[in-house]
């Protein structure tokens, strides 16, 4: 493996730890529950694919045979986080949990 | 054929990821990832009254590509606003009333808006009309409410519900 590639490994695998550790920082950060939801769906999707892909690559060239199978995990994490999201909303919003004072309500027109 | 094959898209979908939780291309798991992919729709018809129908796969994959850019900057704005003051975030509730009534296409389309700059669906009320959409820093809400039907709800729109 040239010594370039490794420095583009390191460089999504760095990409991907911040934006996990960004993401993280929002869930610690964030004033109220759905605020605080924004943080663990986004900036962490970005941080798991990148780390992803520095995974396909790194095997892909070891084992000299296309390795896929990372796809299936954003593929489900794309899948399963924002309805991760959704659930815990809506229950949030069923029993009322405490959001910032400074929520607003807009209804929109068509 | 109808019989044999109730949903070809999932039959395909399942195929496609029985080969790849294998990571193999042989000839033994793509038999053999072929029959599951037949069977199992068949088994779970039950749970799929409705065909999905799509019309326009090239929409499909266009609209596959805008939503993975935005992905890549809903990242980048969403550890933005993190990483700025919290106490000047606006956060808002927004109603989004649906032109969609197709429930595959009303569940991609929450999807989407949850992976996107800085909106999380929430609620959508009982007879699927008006979506409700938690946003993190909302100065313009009628702005996003536009964009997002004109952006991810118009192509599904058509690709959904021409059929």
């Amino acid at each position: 493996m040239s010594e370039n590639l490794e420095y583009l490994l390191a460089l999504l695998i760095i990409i991907g730890s911040v934006f996990t550790l960004i993401g993280s920082i929002g869930l610690y950060k964030l004033p109220d529950f759905y605020m605080r939801l924004h943080g663990p769906t986004k900036a962490s999707t970005l941080g798991v694919g990148a780390i992803l892909i520095a995974s396909v690559i790194y095997f892909t060239l070891k084992q000299d045979a296309i390795s896929l199978h990372e796809v299936l995990i954003t593929l489900f994490l794309f899948i399963t986080a924002p309805i991760g999201a959704h659930l815990m909303a809506k229950a949030a919003i069923h029993i009322a949990t405490d959001k910032v004072k400074r929520t607003e309500d807009y209804h929109g027109e068509k | 054929m109808k019989k044999l094959l109730p949903h070809p898209i999932l039959t395909l979908i399942l195929w496609i990821i029985w080969l790849l939780l294998n990571n193999t291309l042989a000839m033994g798991h793509i038999v053999l990832g072929g029959i599951l992919a037949i069977i199992i729709p068949i088994m779970t018809s039950s749970f799929w009254p409705e065909k999905v129908c799509i019309s326009h796969p090239k929409i499909l994959i266009k609209y596959l590509f805008v939503v993975l850019w935005d992905i890549l900057i809903a990242n980048v704005i969403v550890a933005k606003l993190i990483l700025s003051n919290k106490d000047k975030l606006q956060p808002k509730f927004l109603h989004i009333p649906l032109d969609i009534e197709d429930p595959v296409a009303i569940s991609i389309l929450a999807n989407t808006i949850s992976l996107t700059p800085g909106t999380v669906s929430c609620d959508l009320n009982a007879d699927r009309t008006v979506l409700l959409v938690h946003g993190l820093h909302e100065e313009n809400p009628q702005a996003t409410i536009d964009e997002i039907k004109q952006r991810y709800e118009a192509p599904l729109k058509e690709i959904f519900e021409s059929c």
